[in-house]
C-alpha cells in the first residue's frame, strides 16, 4: 500500500494483522452475533457512565466513572472491529456502533438502565463489574484467539472496576442512614436485571457447546460468592431469589435504549461518514 | 537514505513521545513490541497500554510520520493486544524520567495482585520523596494514572499505576 495516496483518516485507524480463524459460515455467524452482543454491552454501559461526565458527586468520582467508561469504550471498539472483520461486508466499527437500530442491539437490559442517583449507578456497576471480571477471566482462555486477546487486555482494567464498585457498595451501604436507604432502593430496582447476564441465548448455548465461550455456571457461582461477601460487609440484605427481567439479548429493550441511541448516534446520522 | 536496520528504527522511535506524558518515548513506555525492516519498508508492532487509551491513534500517526520523514517509503503499523501490556515493560530510564517529571513510577505490589481488596502500595512523593502518602483516587487524569497526595509536603500528584 502506498500511504502517500491514502486519505488522512486512514492514518488514525489501528490495524490488526492477525489472520481470522478458519470458521465455517455458520460458526462465523455465531461468533459475529456474540461479539456484537459483547460490544453493544460495553458500549451502552460506557455511554451511561459518560453521562456522568461533569455531574459526578465529587471530582475524583466523576473521573473514576469516566475512566471506567473509557476502558469499556476501548473494549467495545476492539470488539466492533473484530465483528466487522468477521462479517466481511466492508462495514467498519463506526457502522456497527452508529447505524444499527435499537432492536438490532443485543445488550442485556441492565446496562441501559438510567443512571438514577450515584448509589443506583454504583449498584448497576457492581452487578455488571462482578460479572464482567469473572467472565473475562474465563474468556481469556477461549479457543477464539481474538476474543481471548481482547479479554486478557480488558481483564486488567476490569480488576480496577470491580474494586471501585465493590468499595462504594460497602461505603454507601454501611454509610449513613440516607445512603443505606438509597442502596436498598437501588437493589430493589436493579436486582431483577442481574439474571439476564447468566441467561444463555441459543447463540450463547451453541458457542458454549463448541467451547468457544465459557459456560456461565461457574461464573454465576463466583458472582454469587463475591456479591454475598460485599453485601454482607455493606450491611445490606442479599435479595431472595426472584423473577428476573430479560429480553435485551434478543433485541427486546426497555424504552431507555432508544433515547441512548438517539444521543449516541446523532452525529453519525446527521453527518454521515464521520470516523471515530 | 542509508541502509536501515531495525536497530536504527528503534533509535528513531526514541524520539517519538507519548502525547500525554511527553517525557516518555514510545520505547520507554513499552508500547513498541516489534520492528521489522525490509529495504525501504518498515513494520512496527505496537500494543495499547489501556483498551481505551486515546493516545494510541496519535502515537500510531506520529510513528508513521517520523519514519516517513526519515525516508521510509512504506510504513506499516500493526496493533497487537496479546500479550497485554504491563507496566513491567516501562523502561528503567522511563521510570526515572517519570519521577523527575513529577509522576510517581509504578511500585511493585507485595501481596497477591489478583486479590480483590489488596493493600495499597507505598508510593513515594516525587516532590519531597516522603513515603507518607495517601491514595486519593484509583482513577486519575489518564487511564494509566491514579491520584495521590503527600501527607508531608501536601503535594497532590499522579501515580503511574502498576498494571499486571
Amino acid at each position: 500500500m502506498d500511504h502517500h495516496t491514502q486519505p488522512a483518516h486512514v492514518l488514525h485507524e489501528l490495524q490488526f494483522k492477525t489472520p481470522l480463524q478458519e470458521y465455517s459460515p455458520e460458526v462465523r455467524q455465531l461468533v459475529f452475533d456474540y461479539t456484537l452482543q459483547l460490544a453493544d454491552t460495553s458500549l451502552i454501559l460506557s455511554h451511561r457512565l459518560a453521562e456522568w461526565c461533569g455531574h459526578g458527586p465529587i471530582l475524583e468520582q466523576d473521573m473514576a466513572m469516566t475512566n471506567i467508561s473509557l476502558d469499556l469504550l476501548g473494549e467495545a471498539r476492539n470488539l466492533y472491529q473484530y465483528a466487522a472483520e468477521l462479517e466481511g461486508k466492508g462495514h467498519t466499527e463506526d457502522d456497527l456502533a452508529y447505524l444499527r437500530d435499537a432492536v438490532a442491539y443485543k445488550n442485556p437490559l441492565l446496562v441501559e438502565q438510567p443512571n438514577g442517583n450515584f448509589g443506583d449507578t454504583v449498584l448497576r456497576q457492581f452487578i455488571f463489574d462482578t460479572f464482567h471480571y469473572f467472565f473475562l477471566k474465563e474468556l481469556q482462555n477461549s479457543t477464539d484467539h481474538r476474543l481471548a486477546a481482547i479479554a486478557e487486555k480488558s481483564l486488567k482494567e476490569a480488576s480496577y472496576h470491580i474494586k471501585w464498585s465493590s468499595e462504594w457498595v460497602i461505603r454507601l451501604g454501611d454509610g449513613t442512614e440516607e445512603s443505606k436507604k438509597r442502596m436498598e432502593a437501588a437493589i430493589d430496582e436493579l436486582w431483577t436485571y442481574s439474571g439476564e447476564l447468566f441467561e444463555a441465548t441459543p447463540t450463547e448455548k451453541a458457542l458454549q457447546e463448541l467451547d468457544i465461550i465459557p459456560d456461565y455456571t461457574s461464573i454465576k457461582a463466583e458472582w454469587d460468592k463475591h456479591v454475598a461477601q460485599v453485601l454482607q460487609e455493606a450491611t445490606l440484605a442479599l435479595p431472595q431469589d426472584q423473577w428476573m427481567q430479560s429480553g435485551g439479548k434478543y433485541g427486546r429493550h426497555s424504552e431507555h435504549l432508544g433515547y441512548i441511541l438517539s444521543d449516541l448516534q446523532y452525529l453519525q446520522r446527521t453527518y454521515p461518514g464521520q470516523k471515530w | 537514505m542509508q541502509a536501515a536496520t531495525a536497530e536504527k528504527v528503534w533509535q528513531l522511535l526514541e524520539d517519538v513521545y507519548d502525547p500525554e506524558i511527553p517525557v516518555l518515548s514510545v520505547v520507554d513506555l513499552g508500547v513498541v513490541r516489534d520492528v521489522q525492516v525490509q529495504g525501504e519498508e518498515v513494520c512496527v508492532t505496537i500494543t495499547p497500554t489501556y483498551s481505551g487509551c486515546p493516545a494510541m491513534g496519535v502515537i500510531s500517526t506520529e510513528i508513521r510520520l517520523k519514519l516517513l520523514a526519515e525516508g521510509f517509503a512504506n510504513v506499516e503499523i500493526d496493533t497487537q493486544l496479546r500479550p497485554a501490556w504491563t507496566s513491567d515493560w516501562l523502561s528503567e530510564a522511563g521510570k526515572q524520567k517519570l519521577e523527575e517529571y513529577g509522576i510517581a513510577p509504578p511500585v511493585e505490589p507485595t501481596g497477591n495482585v489478583n486479590q480483590l481488596f489488596g493493600k495499597d502500595v507505598t508510593v513515594r512523593c516525587p516532590r519531597c520523596k516522603s513515603e507518607n502518602t495517601k491514595l486519593v483516587s484509583q482513577f486519575g487524569s489518564t487511564s494509566c494514572k491514579a491520584l495521590y497526595q503527600c501527607n508531608d509536603c501536601l503535594e497532590p500528584f499522579d501515580y503511574f499505576k502498576c498494571l499486571k
